[in-house]
């Protein structure tokens, strides 16, 4: 049961300091928040049933949809899913502009994620900055793939575009001037005292917690727990790269801002590495149409975390089923402990730095047993035997003399 | 190495630099090559197999038989999300993208244009 101190708040779903409709429920005392829950749902689109709806190479427009930010992260992990049930041998060069592509995707994340980070301490200064210099990024995306977002790269059984020559120098130019930009950062982060003091013991998430909770992608390793899909169950071309995973043992905000800015200049050289190595020979293999019976499950690490997608076929043109678990959802239960006897001030930066995607996440829920009491659904007949108990006991009201009574007088 | 202030000099530097953002429409980026804009189709290379309606994410491109062996299309560009599968699908290189971008109309009938023979991308 609550204190009589304590004060539930609603946040949202409509809230003018929310960018996406979801619910938190938060129980104050004074400043500080005992309690945390968040409920989503809000902003469910239904594109797992519609996927039944469409044929696979229509699946891969909308499931690409699922997210404005990590598109070609779904729309990797759909693919990798079909290419595995239907036994297609995706070309070499295909699995390495996937990774160029995705690592370019993963700075511009991380960038955009920085430049939010700052504006939720109130340091827009980094937010106008960094947002400039993922401008670099984005032109580059644009320049491969034809578009800003939703790049449109993948089919199935490969790519969809090939990288020139001419392209590979662009891009290696960007990332140039990325990786100094990025320097910089680094510099900032762990030099300025400001971000340092404002980072530093907020939202706090012991490794025992974030394992528990199934933490995933940068939350888990600011947590210090190397958990990383690239390496663990390697797909593209990540099996040839080499990396490192970056980790960090203060499980707070400024672990989290740390392992991003310094998965950077990873995935930089990553890029450079691409761009050499990259194998000559075909982008894409012929996929059948119809898809044979089977189904598969495939990992993807967004920018955000692991991506899971599970695909279902019948053999015939369309998927019978497809599931979709976004990296945020791993993470959102983490929110609550994050938030535990923090103070309302810290709620925005908290949420944030796990770079939550609620729509990607939006599921429909149903929720049983609401409340804190156990419910349990009660007979009519049970009902009636239990008020006259509970008049005999609490009121002293009993009919059964009565009823012997009467029942003399008319023969019951 | 603790230095407060870090970003300072980089603001002043900033100061003095021209805005990293354009004055568009006056000023324009321009798209880069292989921009997916909006579509053209040529009509005398159809051949009307429907692949591009049949691979189309969104219904947004409809071919239409006029006469023998000559086809008209449809484009909602409303519903088009401009990915380009029905290009990839074609067989006979009949669409193709164009780096026009700016297809905002006010009104909505406006945004459903026709390639035929006489018309070239307009609202009918
Ligand atoms: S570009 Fe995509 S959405 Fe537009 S008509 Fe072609 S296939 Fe359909
Ligand atoms: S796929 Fe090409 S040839 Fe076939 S109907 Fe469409 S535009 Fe015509």
């Amino acid at each position: 049961m609550h204190n009589s101190q304590d004060v539930q708040v609603p946040f949202g779903p409509q809230h003018p300091a929310l960018k996406e409709p979801e619910s938190f429920l938060v129980t104050l005392r004074g400043e500080k928040i005992t309690a945390s829950s968040v409920k989503i749902g809000y902003n469910h689109r239904g594109i797992e049933k519609a996927c039944e709806e469409r044929t696979y190479i229509q699946d891969l427009y909308l499931i690409e949809r699922i997210c404005g930010i990590c598109s070609h992260s779904h729309a990797t992990a759909f693919s990798q899913a079909v290419e595995e049930i239907a036994g297609l041998e995706v070309p070499k060069r295909a699995l390495y502009i996937r990774s160029l592509i995705g690592e370019l995707e993963r700075v511009h994340s991380h960038l955009l994620w920085l430049g939010v980070a700052g504006h939720e301490i109130g340091f827009d200064t980094l937010l106008m900055y960094t947002w400039r210099d993922r401008e670099v990024v984005m032109d580059i995306l644009s320049l491969l793939t034809g578009n800003r977002v939703n790049y449109g790269m993948n089919t199935i059984g490969g790519v969809r575009r090939d990288i020139t020559p001419a392209q590979a120098k662009e891009v290696l130019k960007a990332v140039d001037t990325l990786e100094e930009r990025t320097k910089y950062y680094i510099k900032i982060a762990t030099q300025e005292t400001t971000i340092i003091d404002r980072l530093s013991g907020v939202g706090v998430l012991s490794k025992k917690d974030a394992i528990s909770l199934g933490a995933v992608g940068p939350t888990a390793r600011a947590s210090g727990v190397a958990r990383d899909v690239r390496k663990d169950d390697p797909y593209a071309a990540y099996g040839e790269l080499d990396f490192k995973v970056i980790t960090t043992n203060t499980c707070d905000v400024y672990g989290r801002t740390v392992v991003r800015v310094l998965e950077l200049m990873e995935s930089y050289k990553m890029i450079r590495q691409i761009l050499k190595d990259i194998p000559e020979g075909a982008i894409t293999v012929r996929a059948p149409r119809k898809i044979p019976a089977g189904e598969a499950a495939s990992r993807y690490e967004a920018p955000r975390g692991e991506d899971f997608h599970y695909v279902r076929s019948n053999g015939t043109e369309k998927p019978d089923r497809v599931k979709v678990r976004a990296p945020t959802l791993a993470n959102v239960q983490a929110v609550s402990k994050m938030l535990e006897d923090r103070y309302l001030a810290d709620m925005p930066i908290v949420i944030a730095a796990i770079d939550p995607c609620f729509s990607c996440t939006d599921r429909s829920i149903v929720i049983k047993n609401s409340g804190t009491r156990n419910s349990k659904t009660v007979p009519w007949e049970v009902l009636h035997v239990q008020s006259i108990e509970w008049y005999k006991e609490h009121k002293g009201i009993d009919f059964s003399a009565l009823n012997k009574k009467y029942a003399k007088h008319f023969k019951i | 190495m603790i230095r407060p202030g870090r970003m300072f000099k980089q603001l002043v530097s900033s100061f003095f630099k021209k805005p990293a953002t354009l004055n568009y429409p006056a000023e324009r980026s321009g798209m880069p090559e292989g921009f997916r804009g909006k579509l053209k189709f040529t009509p005398d290379k159809c051949i009307g197999c429907l692949m591009c309606m049949r691979d189309c994410p969104t219904g947004a491109i409809k071919i239409k038989k006029i006469a023998e062996k000559q086809f008209e299309c449809e484009i909602d560009l409303g519903k088009c999300i401009y990915c380009a599968q029905c290009v990839d699908s074609c067989p006979k290189k009949a669409l193709e993208i164009t780096q026009e971008f700016e297809l905002a109309k006010l009104d909505r009938k406006k945004l459903t244009v026709v390639f035929n023979a006489e018309n070239k991308g307009e609202a009918r």
